[in-house]
């Protein structure tokens, strides 16, 4: 079975599949530079609405997160690590994701991750992984 | 202050049985619950001529919303001037509210309100394949494509995460924040329709299968079959109800000022609590040391630690402190919590329960369980996530 995945639409394919060039991709206004997610066709902070695609560092900052253990999607085997990341750019706007490459003990609040991909048909979704705790390796994970 | 809250008042209460797989149609649940208010208010079902509930028809979810507003229209052939339902309310307590906008507008006199869950039997149905879920398969659309994909699949991780980032900023400990459930299961044994009524020890507590760090499973409210009813009526009817008296809202507060998002807001707290809080305060000269009891919503404990805090009852981060071994909260102690054991031991009654133990004790019908002190005034919220309400309750 697998994962549940984005519908992608014209509104959301840019973010959902920006992995296809390793970088992450939010939607900024075009008049304030306020980064603007989830996407919706309008600034929040100053009601433009002119809006580009523009890519980010892909580093974030670990807010909160909370270890998995009860099974509620029959692909997703648990224990797994969930995640609110604030992204370097600008840390009010956060993704609710997975922390890949760590154990729940080597994980602290504050901590400073890096983007990864993890690319399920024309998906590639967001995770994070601490820096400094080695990249993918050729064939793990995903 | 000439406000609506003071134009209408609870004549009627009713409740169906509450239990786990009862494997009974939910429109029964709602029948038996909406029959027994009306009654309960001395009323016929030629007097009511308004209908509030709380979601109504939903897709995806169906265990969640037993009945519908049209439902119970049409199988009590009920003559309406007004009725609504909907996810988009201040929480599950917003259709109170709204059946109160009803009657203060001078639409209606008497407003039927009715809560109803069948999750505990919709899973049971799922299991033995009588019902095919209707929400797996397809891509994830909307709000949920954002945490679906990533195994956030439950309210239980959303709520875990703030829960871990409070205990991160301000320090509150497990044993802390088990005092809400500890304290919940020592007042559901004396509530005859609550679902878990053995004694619970901190050892318990600890001890359980953690479903989220940091909730264990004892953390979680309990899903189960029940349908809750009000009569919500024009206050000059009050003295011709059965009683001749009623629960009367001093204050009730339905705002919002914080993004409406699972991750986007202040992740310290569960969001929408904030606004309906402040705003049920801005509407009473009535303060803190004047509240006699809470019932506060608790679909998880974290989200009644939040309440504690959003409604000022301690300062922010000092709830751990507050709730340090329970005796605070405790139905002897100066401010009782959640007397009928709550969500997390009485059942998923999904924000009705809170109203309807508010009412019974405020009206001296709370049998075993009635507190000692004959409380006056209470607040009853519903949120649960979504941007909820508070209820500042009083005996008339």
């Amino acid at each position: 079975m697998k994962r549940p995945l984005p519908q992608l639409t014209d509104s959301n394919r840019f973010f959902w599949t920006a992995g296809e060039h390793g970088k992450l991709r939010f939607l900024r206004c075009t008049d304030c530079a306020n980064l603007i997610h989830p996407p919706v066709p309008i600034c929040g902070k100053c009601l433009s609405t002119r809006q580009e695609v523009v890519e980010v560092s892909g580093r974030a900052t670990l807010a909160a997160f909370t270890v998995n253990h009860q099974m509620w999607i029959p692909s997703i085997e648990p224990p797994y690590i969930i995640a609110l990341v604030e992204i370097e750019e600008q840390p009010d706007v956060r993704l609710t994701t997975n922390i890949v490459g760590c154990a729940e003990s080597e994980l602290v609040i504050g901590m400073p991750l890096a983007v990864e991909f993890e690319h399920y048909e024309d998906v590639y979704l967001p995770v994070f992984r601490p820096l400094g705790m080695g990249q993918r390796q050729p064939g793990e994970g995903a | 202050m000439d406000k609506y809250e003071s134009r209408s008042a609870v004549t009627g209460m009713g409740m169906s049985e509450v239990g786990r797989r009862l494997m009974r149609d939910p429109l029964a649940l709602t029948f038996d619950a909406c029959l027994a208010a009306i009654e309960d208010a001395g009323l016929t079902r030629e007097d009511i001529d308004g209908v509030c509930t709380y979601p109504g028809t939903v897709g995806g979810a169906p265990g969640i919303s037993g009945a519908a507003a049209w439902d119970v229209m049409d199988a009590l052939r009920l003559d309406v001037k007004f009725f609504n339902s909907g996810l988009e309310q201040a929480g599950q307590l917003g259709s109170i509210a709204a059946a109160m906008l009803a009657v203060s507008a001078g639409l209606c006199r008497h407003v039927l309100c009715f809560r109803t869950v069948w999750e505990a039997t919709y899973t049971q149905l799922q299991r033995t394949g009588k019902v095919r879920y209707s929400g797996g398969g397809g891509r994830m659309g909307g709000d949920q494509q954002w945490r679906i994909p990533y195994g956030a699949a439950s309210a239980a991780n959303w709520i875990a995460l703030y829960c871990s980032r409070y205990m991160h900023e301000y320090g509150l400990t497990r044993e802390q924040l088990g005092q809400i459930a500890l304290n919940g299961r020592r007042n559901a044994a004396l509530t005859d329709y609550a679902i878990y009524t053995e004694p619970m020890t901190l050892e318990d507590y600890l001890g359980a299968r953690i479903v989220s760090t940091p909730f264990g499973l004892y953390d979680c409210d309990v899903p189960c079959d029940a349908s809750v009813a009000f009569i919500i009526s024009h206050i000059d009817t009050v003295k011709d109800s059965r009683r001749g008296t009623g629960v009367g809202f001093e204050a009730v507060g339905t705002g919002n000022h914080e993004r409406v998002s699972w991750d986007q807001g202040d992740i310290r707290y569960e969001p929408g609590l904030l606004g309906a809080a402040q705003m049920m305060w801005s509407r009473t000269d009535l303060r803190h040391e004047d509240i006699d009891m809470l019932q506060l919503y608790d679909g998880f404990s974290f989200n009644a630690l939040c309440w504690l805090e959003r409604l000022g009852f301690c300062a922010e981060g000092e709830a751990g402190d507050f709730l340090e071994g329970g005796a605070r909260i405790a139905r002897d102690g100066e401010l009782p919590l959640n007397t009928n054991g709550g969500q997390l031991s009485a059942g998923r009654l999904h924000g009705y329960g809170f109203l309807h133990e508010a009412c019974v004790q405020l009206l001296g019908e709370a049998g075993a369980r009635q507190l000692p002190n004959q409380p006056q005034t209470a607040i009853a919220t519903s949120g649960g996530g979504v941007p909820g309400s508070a209820f500042l309750l009083r005996k008339l």
